[in-house]
């Protein structure tokens, strides 16, 4: 399955048949009501679904313009969406005959929601993770280890997100007969962006219902934070054929007029990697360029391939919010609510913010807030303190 | 392209310099009927360590796309031996497919081996390869079902690249059962020759492959290795350890001889 020419399947040979596999599974999965009703039992139990629509009220004065609601999937167990994936996930791996999981992870939030996926069935889990994102984000690795998986450090390429899926490719390539590759994003190729997708759908169809009963109509607006894009999808993807205006926010790192930022679809250019075609930070010809964002979790050159596409048929909106930007929205977030966001869901909190300021009282946004910010006060403190 | 069996060696243009890269074709071309030069990538998810610092070295030492072709033409000017292309999809997808294989062909390049381009994703690649008289090069893996490696065989001109192992390049210790039961199998069913390569490092190696009917063996990390070892000072080396596979190749044909004397 493509979207329109984005997405494929740019694989080396053997990985034709692990993605074939997976593919069979999934499809035979996704209608079976056994499977339906089991996932949907670990989404209210274990993962504390559905979550709240807040209404930010005290936000919402302080901007002045439109109603700001919060998808708060930062309440769910472990912090972050990330989990609405891996529980799905793992589940599938464990009906396919997986006996280990394998993961790559940025900030860490993929790589503990694995990890928890893994301790919950008893899989052997394994997450390769950056060495540099190994640095940064100490406490999630030390989670991971808490939670039984062994985290390795990956130290080629730029030490971050790219190069921890480049090793969990090699090794899956040897390891599929016995070993599930958990994807962490709409990234990849087929049938990864689809299948991720529809596990995180949950959050987009509840945003549906719950704003239908609080505000008895759609929003006017949904935005979310773009890196690989799974929160984003999962928010946009129910909303699509709705007249609802739909915003992606970028990593706009120091400033998209630099080198240092992650805005692959504001200033990308398409590519084929990690086994998708679609916008991509690329220099010399091809060569995938370094990034930077504050947020581990947006560090990433490439992006789901429906985001290409819901970027060229202008379905969807793509602007980008600085490190600077998001650090503002992480604050007006905690002081106003009293809820502090992750760096990465601060970007779309930032966006927001600027977006309300300019509409009327009775419009109504929704911004996704995907994680938590606790994994992040360190890199706050720092940023502060400068 | 393949006069049946040899090895086929393989280096990454620009490890560590263009200059050395032109020196070691030169070098290699003494022992081979064919060389395998790759483009470095910046994620190539297909390579093992040893290629994978290769990349770097040679990206670091600035290595762009048209300096393979430059190499290539350079070469061409000192030697017939076919040398093919390898690398990674996205290079050629930035340039545009046309534009990237029309001048690998100009260069003198006698075909191209894409490691992540699938069957699947090759219709507009193989029908401008065979435009401008490129030999196409697919890969069959370990898990390639024969009904699949027939496809392959089809859509491969040239020849079949056959990876030995499940999973990336570099050296291993032992060429596995397993490994010389997949190629007999291959054997019956590819019209191609085919040639055998991914943890192919030592002399007794190449003789077991060529026993169970390789046409050609590609020998890349640990060529690759004494690069790393030995820099721009390689050639010595990687001559020493051309001529150890060239002993093999050579009993090999002995061997074959006294057998049809039969």
């Amino acid at each position: 399955m493509k979207f329109d020419e984005f997405g494929g399947t740019f694989v080396p040979e053997a990985m034709m048949v692990p993605l074939q596999e997976l593919s069979d599974a999934y499809r035979s999965l996704k209608d079976d009501d056994d499977f339906q009703s089991a996932l949907g039992r670990l989404l209210n139990e274990y993962v504390g679904r559905p979550s709240l629509l807040y209404y930010a009220k005290n936000l919402t004065e302080r901007v002045g313009g439109a109603k700001i609601y919060l998808k708060r999937e930062d309440l769910l167990h472990g912090g972050a969406h990330k989990i609405n994936n891996t529980i799905a996930q793992v589940l599938l791996a464990k009906k396919m005959g997986k006996r280990r999981i394998i993961a790559e992870t940025g900030a860490g939030q993929h790589g503990v929601a694995t990890a928890m996926a893994g301790a919950l069935f008893g899989m052997e889990t394994k997450v390769y993770m950056g060495s540099l994102d190994v640095e940064r984000q100490r406490s999630n690795v030390f989670r991971m280890q808490l939670l039984g998986a062994e985290v390795h450090p990956v130290d080629t390429g730029n030490r971050t997100l790219k190069d921890s899926i480049n090793e969990a490719f090699r090794d899956w390539i040897s390891s599929y007969p016995d070993t599930h590759y958990v994807v962490g994003s709409v990234v990849g190729p087929h049938p990864y962006p689809e299948m991720v997708r529809d596990f995180q759908s949950v959050i987009g169809k509840e945003t549906r219902e719950q704003m239908l009963k609080a505000e008895g109509r759609l929003p006017d607006y949904a935005i979310a934070c773009v890196g690989g894009g799974s929160n984003a999808m999962g928010m946009f993807h129910p909303f699509l054929k709705d007249d609802v205006k739909l915003v992606g926010v970028e990593a706009g790192g120091r400033g998209t007029d630099t080198k240092d930022h992650c805005a692959s679809l504001n200033l990308g250019e398409k590519g084929v990697f990690h086994g998708m075609l679609t916008y991509v930070l690329q220099e010399n010809g091809g060569q995938i360029a370094g990034t930077h964002s504050i947020s581990a979790g947006l560090d990433y050159p490439g992006v789901g391939p429906e985001h290409s596409c819901l970027k060229d048929s202008k379905r969807v909106e793509y602007v980008t919010a600085t490190d600077a930007e998001a650090l503002e929205g992480f604050m007006a977030l905690s002081r106003t609510e009293g809820i502090i966001p992750a760096l990465e869901s601060s970007h779309a909190v930032s966006h927001a913010i600027k977006l309300a300021e300019g509409l009327d009282s009775d419009d109504v946004i929704v911004v996704n807030l995907s994680g938590r910010g606790d994994k992040d006060l360190e890199i706050v403190m720092e940023a502060m303190q400068r | 392209m393949i006069r049946s069996p040899t090895i086929i060696p393989f280096v990454m243009c620009g490890d560590p310099d263009l200059d050395s890269t032109l020196g070691f074709l030169m070098a290699l071309d003494k022992y081979a009927d064919v060389i395998e030069l790759g483009i470095p990538f910046s994620d190539p998810i297909a390579d093992g360590k040893a290629i994978q610092k290769a990349s770097v070295r040679a990206l670091e030492s600035g290595t762009r796309v048209e300096d393979a072709f430059d190499i290539v033409s350079r070469f061409r000017e000192r030697s017939d031996t076919p040398v093919v292309l390898m690398t990674y999809y996205n290079l050629i997808y930035r340039m545009g497919p046309r534009k990237f294989l029309t001048k690998a062909r100009d260069a003198g390049a006698s075909g191209t081996i894409i490691v992540d381009l699938p069957l699947e994703e090759s219709q507009e690649y193989r029908e401008i390869c065979k435009e401008v008289g490129l030999k196409a090069v697919f890969l069959v893996a370990p898990n390639t079902d024969l009904e699949r490696v027939r496809s392959i065989d089809d859509a491969s001109t040239g020849f079949v690249y056959l990876v030995a192992h499940l999973g990336t390049t570099g050296e291993r210790d032992i060429v596995p059962k397993a490994t010389l039961n997949l190629l007999k199998e291959v054997k019956t069913v590819c019209k191609r020759p085919v040639a055998v390569g991914f943890g192919i490092s030592t002399p007794d190696h190449v003789a077991q492959l060529l026993d169970s009917k390789a046409d050609a063996v590609v020998v890349g990390s640990a060529l690759v290795s004494i690069i790393e070892k030995h820099g721009r000072d390689a050639i010595p080396y990687l001559e020493e350890r051309m001529l150890s596979f060239k002993k093999a190749v050579d009993k090999n044909n002995r061997e074959k001889g006294r057998g049809s004397q039969r």
